[in-house]
C-alpha cells in the first residue's frame, strides 16, 4: 500500500504543477508581479461576467415570473421588456456592469419578491465567510502536524503515521466530497449525537459542516507537506547537521519543517476555491443559512435573478481568491529574488 | 535506524558486500579450469562480428512490468476489471431484474416498497418498489459512460490543444491568456451553470464536464511539450530529418501517456462525483433514469431512518470501490508508463 501511496504522491505531484502559475516571476519585482496580476485579475473577471451573463440569458423564462401559467402571452412580453430582457446583449452586458459598480445586484423574484439580492446575500454572507475561514484555519491545523507526523515516520520501524495518512489521503481524493460529506453527516451524527441540522446558538452543530468542508484541505496539506519534508530531509545539509550530531528534534522541528513549509503557500489558492465550492454542498446539506445554501435553494426555486448575481459573485471571489493566493505565493516564496533580501536559495 | 547516518551506512555497506561477492563468484567459476584453457585466443567469428549490440527494449512491455510488479496496483485492476465486467455482464444474467419496473407483491398486488435487503432482492427495494440490485448496476452504467465519454474527451482535446500550444510558437502567448482567464472560473460554477440553463440529462452533463476539463490537462502537455521540445535528443531527431509526426509519436507521447492516462483515470470519478453533485442540486439526470447521483440522491432522502439507510450505503459502497480503484491504478499505471522509471 505504502509504494503505491508513495507513487501517487509523485504523480499528484505532477497534476498539481498545473495549477501553477505561469508568469515570468523571476525577473519581476514583487510589486510589478502584483500590479500585473491585479490587471489580470479585472480583465478576467470582466470577461467572465459577460460570459456568465450570456450565458444566463439562455436561462429558462419561467424563471423571471412569479406566477407564468397563470399569464398571457402578452403579459410575459411586457414583463420581459420591463426587466430589459429583449434589448440586445450587449445593451444588457452595458446595463448589468453600470449597476454592478453602483452595488446594485437586482431584485429577487421568487426568492423574496422584489427584495434586493444585494440586501439577502448581505445577510448570508457574514456566516459563510466566518466557516470558510474556520475550516480554512483547521486544514492547517491538523494538516500540518499530519503531514509533519507522517514526514518524520517514514523514518520510524512501523510509518504507522505515514501508513494511516496514506491510506486517508487515498480514501479522500478517490472518494467523491460529494458522497463522504453524506456519510460525515450520516455517521457523525449519530456517533456524537448531535443534530444534522446546523443552528447557530448551538456550538456543537458547527463541528460537523466545518471538518466536512476542512477534510479535503487537510489531506491536501499533509499530502505536500509531507512531500516537501521527505524531500527536504533527504538533502546533504540536513546529513550533515546528523553527521555533526544535531538532535534529531531540532533537524525536523528547525531544518527540515521550516524549510518545507514555504512552498506549502503555492496551494493555498486551491484550497480557498476548494472551500468555496464545497461550501455549495455542505451548507445546504446542513441547511446552514449562508450564501452556498442560497444559490443551491435559488436554482431548485429557478429564481432567476438570484442565481444570476449569486454566479456572479461566486465567480468574483474565486477570482479573488486565486489572486489573493497568488499575492501570498509570491511575498513568501523566497526563490523570487527581490530587494537585495539575502537569498538563500 | 532512527537516523539518517545510520540509512547511508548500512546501504553503503550492503553495495559494498554485493560488489565483493560479484568477484567472489567470478573468481569461483573458472578456478576448476585448466591453465592452458583459460589462456586460449578465441576464434575469429565473422556472423557474430556482424552482431551488433541492440536494446530489446519495448515501451509498452516495460511499462507493464513495472505496474505488475505493484502487487496493490495489480490487486486494485483485478477489482476495476471484475467490476467493469460485471457491470456489463449483469443484465445478461439470468433472473435479472429491469431497473425501471415496480415491482407489486404477487398476493397483495400492492408495491413492494422499502424491502430489505434479501434472497429474493439482493440489495432490497427503494422507495417506490424498484428493485436496488438491478438499479445499483444499471446507474453505475450510466455514470461510468459519462466518466469515460468525459475522460476521453479530455484526453483527445486536451492533448491536441496542448501539443499545437506548446510546438506552435506563435499560438502561445493566445492559449496562455486564454487559460489564465478561464481557470479563474471554478468547474462547479460552470457545472451548476449549463445544467441550469440546458435540458438535464446525460448529455448536458457531459457537455458541461468536458467544456473546462480539457483546461488543465492542455495545461499540462504544454509544460512538458516545452520542457522536453529543444531538449538534445529531439534536436538530434530533427537534425537527423526525423519528421514532427515521428517525433510527437515516438519522442514527445511516452512522456505524456502517464499524464494522460492518470487525468483519464481521474477524470471517472471527478464526473461520478460532479454528477452526485448535480443531481442533489435538482438539476441532474432525471429521477427515473438510474444512475449513481440519483441513487446516492434517493438514499439521502431515507438516510435518517436508521433500517432504511441500506438504499444510500449499497450504492455509496460500489462508487467507493470503482473511485478508489480508478484512483490507485490510475496512479500506479501513471508511474509505470513514465518512462524514467523504466531504468533499474
Amino acid at each position: 500500500m505504502r509504494a503505491v501511496i508513495e507513487k501517487c504522491n509523485n504523480s499528484s505531484k505532477r497534476l498539481a504543477e498545473i495549477r501553477s502559475i505561469n508568469f515570468s516571476k523571476g525577473q519581476d519585482t514583487v510589486t510589478k508581479y502584483i500590479s500585473k496580476r491585479i490587471l489580470h485579475s479585472l480583465i478576467t473577471l470582466c470577461i467572465v461576467i459577460v460570459i456568465v451573463l450570456a450565458l444566463l440569458r439562455q436561462m429558462p423564462i419561467e424563471g423571471y415570473f412569479n406566477n407564468f401559467d397563470k399569464m398571457s402571452q402578452t403579459q410575459i412580453n411586457v414583463t420581459l421588456k420591463q426587466l430589459g430582457l429583449k434589448d440586445p446583449l450587449p445593451v444588457q452586458v452595458g446595463r448589468y456592469f453600470v449597476q454592478l459598480l453602483h452595488g446594485d445586484f437586482g431584485t429577487s423574484i421568487k426568492y423574496r419578491a422584489g427584495y434586493s439580492n444585494a440586501k439577502i446575500i448581505a445577510q448570508k454572507a457574514p456566516l459563510s465567510i466566518e466557516i470558510g475561514l474556520i475550516s480554512l484555519a483547521i486544514a492547517l491545523i491538523l494538516g500540518l502536524p499530519l503531514g509533519a507526523a507522517m514526514a518524520r515516520s517514514t523514518r520510524s520501524k512501523f510509518k504507522f503515521w505515514d501508513r494511516f495518512g496514506t491510506v486517508l489521503i487515498v480514501i479522500v481524493q478517490a472518494i467523491p466530497s460529494a458522497v463522504y460529506y453524506l456519510l460525515i453527516q450520516l455517521y457523525g451524527s449519530e456517533w456524537f449525537g448531535v443534530s444534522m441540522l446546523f443552528s447557530r446558538s448551538n456550538y456543537a452543530t458547527w463541528i460537523l459542516p466545518i471538518f466536512s468542508l476542512s477534510l479535503g484541505n487537510i489531506v491536501y496539506y499533509a499530502m505536500w507537506l509531507r512531500r516537501f519534508m521527505v524531500d527536504e530531509a533527504n538533502k546533504d545539509y540536513i546529513k550533515l547537521a546528523c553527521a555533526k550530531g544535531v538532535s534529531q528534534k531540532k533537524i525536523w522541528d528547525r531544518h527540515v519543517f521550516r524549510n518545507a513549509i514555504v512552498p506549502l503557500v503555492q496551494y493555498i489558492p486551491n484550497s480557498i476555491l476548494f472551500t468555496l465550492m464545497g461550501s455549495l454542498y455542505v451548507e445546504s446539506l446542513y441547511s446552514i443559512p449562508g450564501m452556498g445554501g442560497l444559490l443551491v435553494q435559488a436554482i431548485k426555486i429557478q429564481d432567476n435573478t438570484l442565481v444570476e448575481a449569486l454566479v456572479v459573485l461566486y465567480s468574483m471571489i474565486s477570482v479573488v481568491g486565486l489572486l489573493l493566493g497568488d499575492i501570498l505565493m509570491a511575498i513568501f516564496d523566497p526563490r523570487i529574488s527581490f530587494t537585495g533580501k539575502e537569498g538563500a536559495r | 535506524m532512527n537516523s539518517f547516518a545510520d540509512l547511508g551506512s548500512s546501504k553503503l555497506e550492503s553495495s559494498l558486500n554485493d560488489e565483493l561477492k560479484k568477484h567472489v563468484s567470478a573468481y569461483d567459476k573458472y578456478k576448476d579450469l585448466p591453465e592452458d584453457e583459460l589462456f586460449t585466443p578465441a576464434e575469429f567469428d565473422s556472423s557474430e562480428a556482424e552482431m551488433g549490440g541492440y536494446s530489446n527494449y519495448s515501451y509498452w512491455k516495460a511499462t507493464l512490468r513495472a505496474f505488475l510488479h505493484n502487487k496493490t496496483a495489480a490487486f486494485f485492476l483485478a477489482v476495476i476489471v471484475i467490476v467493469l465486467a460485471f457491470t456489463f455482464i449483469q443484465p445478461l444474467l439470468p433472473n435479472q431484474r429491469s431497473a425501471k419496473t415496480i415491482y407489486n407483491d404477487s398476493e397483495t398486488g400492492i408495491q413492494i416498497v422499502n424491502r430489505q435487503p434479501d434472497s429474493e432482492f439482493w440489495f432490497g427495494t427503494n422507495s417506490i418498489g424498484q428493485d436496488l440490485w438491478a438499479r445499483t448496476w444499471a446507474g453505475t452504467r450510466t455514470s461510468l459512460g459519462i466518466g469515460f465519454a468525459v475522460a476521453c474527451w479530455e484526453a483527445l482535446f486536451g492533448t491536441v490543444i496542448g501539443l499545437l500550444w506548446g510546438y506552435v510558437r506563435k499560438l502561445d502567448t493566445f492559449f496562455t491568456e486564454f487559460y489564465n482567464i478561464f481557470d479563474n472560473v471554478p468547474q462547479t460554477l460552470v457545472l451548476i451553470l449549463i445544467s441550469y440553463i440546458m435540458k438535464p440529462g446525460v448529455n448536458t452533463i457531459i457537455f458541461a464536464l468536458c467544456l473546462t476539463g480539457w483546461l488543465g490537462m492542455a495545461r499540462f502537455i504544454r509544460n512538458q511539450v516545452v520542457i522536453i521540445r529543444d531538449r538534445d535528443y529531439n534536436l538530434a531527431s530533427r537534425c537527423l530529418g526525423t519528421s514532427t509526426g515521428r517525433i510527437i509519436t515516438k519522442n514527445l507521447l511516452p512522456y505524456l501517456v502517464s499524464v494522460i492516462t492518470l487525468r483519464m483515470a481521474l477524470a471517472i470519478p471527478e464526473a461520478i462525483g460532479n454528477e452526485v453533485f448535480v443531481t442533489y442540486i435538482g438539476i441532474g439526470l432525471p429521477t427515473d433514469m438510474a444512475s449513481l447521483g440519483n441513487l446516492v440522491q434517493a438514499g439521502r432522502l431515507v438516510m435518517s431512518q436508521p433500517e432504511l439507510r441500506y438504499q444510500l450505503l449499497f450504492p455509496t459502497a460500489v462508487l467507493a470501490v470503482i473511485t478508489i480503484s480508478l484512483y490507485i491504478v490510475g496512479n500506479s499505471f501513471a508511474d509505470a508508463a513514465d518512462p524514467k522509471n523504466h531504468v533499474d
